[in-house]
Formats: structure tokens, C-alpha cells, sequence
């Protein structure tokens, strides 16, 4: 039993490299008296969100690009702490944000399966079986044993794939790209996909691809600025069906 | 609320209104250690990474202080009218020793911003990022150590049993090492401008520390050397190593900033853990 509880969550997202970051300029920003006591520049990412998002429930984050989706990700994988609200994640926690992000690009495949088991924080017999499962599914061949630079952009992509879906979480968060196109590379992948989707007690996505939406979601709630616009079913949210 | 929560296997929870940030930092540090193989694996890859296709590797290092040992030695050696056998054992422990110190500190200060792809992708402790930029510095700084031995054998000089007390010293500095790692790795990630300050301030005390000079060659202003954090903590590894143990005051300098920096460390982790993710 997985559950998603969110009170009131805010996140102001500041963009310190927009000026106001450099010692110089907080120095010379407050001798000038107050005109701006803070400054820095502060984009309000999230506003006073509030949901509850119990088992069994499959939910697309959507939105349009800055809407605060892959923001609301992270908060929910404890990677951002909200500056006000309350959030309780109930159940262990996948995420597939970022694949890219972990990977070194100078260790072979296997290398890199073990590293991502270190950042998972798994036990050796573990390891040993997740190394197995991701070079069967990877189906690489001798390149498994090859530094990852070496790599074709679609054997990348196949690795990468298939040590992010090597796992099975009760909460499930993703970035949208697995779901859409170009993961259906392979019929196996697909079922992968479905088992990876279907295995979680609840699973949250960010997209705008309404197929995406309809295919895989029972609920959506639609992002705006940092505020949920719209929350129900995927038909309520998108609308019915277009002809 | 808790007691409808059902059994699960994992729970995570935050209020901004109750933001529990002690609990948190000790949980992040207490949870970083036990994942120490994570921090071991990653300061590895980081050593075979920026030496990959080089021939020596980090020997390269070795050798090139090999050769500064070599030409400062003579100079200075000349120039303080001190024979060779006098010098050398002095400088050969204190410029090693001191670049070692020399490249935690600076390195400490890119030790979040390094990771800011994995900070942004998963919740590790921040403690892991830590250890990682100590462990590879520890590992690098090793291999220096056996021109230090060979220096020795070549001058005859052999510390007796108080040599035994470099190990509370090198621990000394990897303790320091780790909580400026964190330190200066939340405020340089904060504000850019403050990795070049610190490398500039570590240029200057590799001139008012005694490492190219002897201590005794201040006379009576020696006194005020133990000011110098840098000579403390350089003390700790070289006293036992060629001074019969080192001065007891430079020993209760060192520990004393050993805890004003461990104190700042902790209570910047404390204060600011949950802002580094914003900062990267």
C-alpha cells in the first residue's frame, strides 16, 4: 500500500545565476539601502498544492513546458524540500528523472550497473542479479565489457533503459520520455514498460503528450504556473475523446 | 495521521512548518558513513578518470614533487646555509604534507557542484559527496609518500616510536578535510566567487607557513606561528615525523581548529542542507 499526501506544498525555485549570485553583487546589492533587500531573483515554481494520491492510482502530471511538472517530480523524490507545506510519501520511492545522471561515460556497462547499485544503495547478491537481468535485457554483447563512450547512441539508450527500469518501486515517478515514442523501441521494452507501470502501487508522470495521458494514466492534473488547474479523471482533465 | 498510514516499506516525510533540520543533518551524515562503498567507488573512478591514458597516473604527481624537492633543496639549502641533510627531511615532509592539505581545501570547494547532475536526479545524503572529495584526495596525497621514504633513507634520518602519532594527525586532517568539504562545498556552491578566493588565500600560506623555511628561523616570533592553522595541523604529521613529536601547543591548536571547523560545518549542514539542491 502506497500513498501521496500533499498539504499546501510551495517551492519558490531561485535563479541565482540570473545576477543576483555573485558575492560582488550581494556585497554591493545591500550597501544600496533596501531598494531590494533580498536580491535575488525568485520564480515561484509551486503554489499551495494540495493532493491525495492513493494505491492503485496511475496520475500524468500535465502542463505546459515551465509549468512546474519535472519540479513537483523532484519535490516528490525528496530531491527539493518545500518551503512550506507538508509531503508524505508513503512507500519506497523510483525515480527516473534524469537517466543520464550517475552514468560515467569512461566505465563499461557493467561497471556502470554496479555503480547505479551503489547509488541505490543495494547488497552484493542484489547487484549480482540486477547485473544479470540488465545484460540479458540490454543484450549487448561483448560491448557490456566496453567503456560506455564507445557506445552507439541506440546502445546508450538500451542500457540506459534497462538499468532505469531494473527496479520495482511502489511510488513510480517519471519524466515523460519513457513513455513516448521512442521507448516503444522494442516489443520487449514495451512490456517492460507495463510491468515496471503496472508493478507500482502508484505511479506519477510528467507529460504533454496526451497519448501518453490516455494510454497509461487513471488520473491527471494539470499544472499552470505552479497551480493545479485541474484535477480528475484523464477525460475530465483533457476532455472526452476527440473523433 | 500516521497511525492510518499503512505498512510500507520506506516513508518519507517533510513539513515545512516542522522542518526537523538537526534530525535531518544527522541523519544525512549517520546515513552518508554507512554508504561509505558508494563514496570509495565514485573518489576511485574520479582518481582513474582524470589520469585515464596517462602512462604514470597519479605518479606523475610524485614525480613532479619529486623534482620541486629536488630544486628547492638546493637553493634553499645554500641560501640558509643548511647542509642538504639538514634541509631535505624537513622540506620533503612538509611540502608534501602541505599538498596534500593544499588540495582538499581547494578541491572541497567544488565537492557539491561536481555532482550537480546526481543532487538533482536522486535524494543522497550530501555527506556522500563529502567523503568522496576527502577519500580521492586521501588516495592521490598517498602517493607521495614514498618520496618522504626515500628522502629518509637517502639522509639517514629515523623518527623513533612518537612517530606513531602521524596517525592522529593524518586523521586530524582527513577530519578537516571532509568538514570543508562540506562547508566550503555549500558556500562555494552558493557563491561562485569564493573557490578563486580561497585558491589565492592557499598561495599566500604557502609562504607565511614553514614548509620552504624552519620554524626556528623566525627567533622569537615562532611564538605566534601556532595563529596559523595551516602550521598546526602541518605540525600534527611533522613533529612525529622529524621533530620528536611535535610542539604540544601546535597539538592543541590544531585540535582546537579542528572543532571550530567541524562546529561550522555542522552548523552549516544544519541550517542549509536542504537549500544545497537549489544551489548546484
Amino acid at each position: 500500500m502506497a500513498l501521496i499526501e500533499a498539504h499546501g506544498l510551495c517551492l519558490d525555485f531561485p535563479y541565482y545565476h540570473l545576477g543576483a549570485r555573485s558575492l560582488k553583487k550581494r556585497l554591493l546589492g545591500n550597501a544600496r539601502l533596501h531598494t531590494d533587500p533580498s536580491n535575488r531573483v525568485v520564480v515561484t515554481a509551486l503554489r499551495d498544492l494540495s493532493f491525495t494520491i492513493r494505491d492503485g492510482e496511475r496520475v500524468a502530471l500535465i502542463g505546459h513546458n515551465g509549468a512546474g511538472k519535472t519540479t513537483l517530480l523532484r519535490m516528490l523524490a525528496g530531491v527539493y524540500e518545500p518551503v512550506a507545506g507538508r509531503l508524505t510519501v508513503a512507500g519506497s520511492i523510483g525515480a527516473m528523472i534524469d537517466v543520464s545522471a550517475g552514468v560515467d561515460a569512461e566505465s563499461t556497462g557493467r561497471q556502470n550497473v554496479r555503480l547505479r547499485c551503489l547509488y541505490r544503495g543495494m547488497e552484493e547478491a542484489e547487484t549480482a542479479a540486477l547485473t544479470a537481468e540488465v545484460e540479458a535485457f540490454a543484450d549487448l554483447g561483448e560491448f557490456f565489457d566496453v567503456p560506455i563512450r564507445t557506445y552507439s547512441a541506440g546502445m546508450g539508450v538500451r542500457l540506459a533503459f534497462a538499468m532505469a527500469t531494473a527496479m520495482q518501486p511502489e511510488v513510480l515517478l517519471m519524466d515523460e520520455w519513457f513513455l513516448a515514442g521512442d521507448a516503444g523501441f522494442l516489443a520487449k521494452a514495451e512490456e517492460r514498460l507495463t510491468r515496471l507501470v503496472t508493478g507500482a502501487d502508484i505511479m506519477v508522470v510528467a507529460t504533454h503528450d496526451t497519448s501518453v495521458v490516455r494510454r497509461w494514466c487513471t488520473r491527471a492534473i494539470r499544472l499552470e504556473g505552479g497551480v493545479i488547474t485541474g484535477d480528475g479523471t484523464v477525460d475530465e482533465v483533457l476532455g472526452p475523446v476527440e473523433a | 495521521m500516521l497511525e492510518q498510514l499503512p505498512a510500507v516499506t520506506a516513508l518519507y516525510q517533510v513539513d515545512a512548518a516542522n522542518p526537523q533540520r538537526r534530525q535531518r543533518a544527522i541523519a544525512d551524515v549517520v546515513m552518508g558513513m554507512a554508504r561509505w562503498r558508494l563514496a570509495v567507488a565514485l573518489a576511485w573512478l574520479d582518481i582513474r578518470n582524470r589520469y585515464r591514458g596517462s602512462v604514470l597516473g597519479p605518479f606523475w604527481l610524485t614525480l613532479s614533487t619529486g623534482v620541486m624537492l629536488l630544486g628547492i633543496g638546493i637553493t634553499y639549502s645554500a641560501l640558509f646555509r643548511l647542509t642538504l641533510v639538514e634541509y631535505l627531511p624537513h622540506l620533503a615532509v612538509s611540502l608534501v604534507v602541505w599538498n596534500f592539505i593544499s588540495q582538499m581545501v581547494t578541491e572541497a570547494t567544488t565537492s557539491f557542484v561536481q555532482s550537480e547532475a546526481i543532487i538533482r536526479q536522486m535524494p543522497l545524503p550530501y555527506t556522500i559527496h563529502a567523503l568522496r572529495c576527502m577519500l580521492r584526495n586521501a588516495l592521490i596525497g598517498a602517493h607521495n609518500l614514498p618520496l618522504i621514504a626515500l628522502v629518509f633513507l637517502v639522509c639517514g634520518t629515523w623518527p623513533g616510536w612518537e612517530v606513531l602519532l602521524v596517525i592522529p594527525g593524518l586523521m586530524l586532517i582527513a577530519i578537516n578535510g571532509f568538514a570543508l568539504a562540506l562547508l566550503l562545498g555549500m558556500v562555494c556552491a552558493r557563491f561562485r566567487d569564493i573557490g578563486p578566493i580561497v585558491g589565492s588565500i592557499m598561495q599566500l600560506f604557502f609562504f607565511l607557513t614553514p614548509i620552504i623555511w624552519k620554524p626556528q628561523l623566525l627567533g622569537e616570533w615562532a611564538a605566534l606561528l601556532p595563529l596559523n592553522p595551516f602550521y598546526s595541523i602541518l605540525e600534527t604529521v611533522r613533529g612525529p615525523l622529524i621533530d620528536g613529536g611535535g610542539a604540544l601547543i601546535a597539538w592543541v591548536a590544531a585540535f582546537a581548529y579542528t572543532i571550530i571547523n567541524v562546529v561550522l560545518a555542522a552548523a552549516f549542514l544544519v541550517r542549509f542542507r536542504s537549500r544545497v539542491a537549489f544551489w548546484v
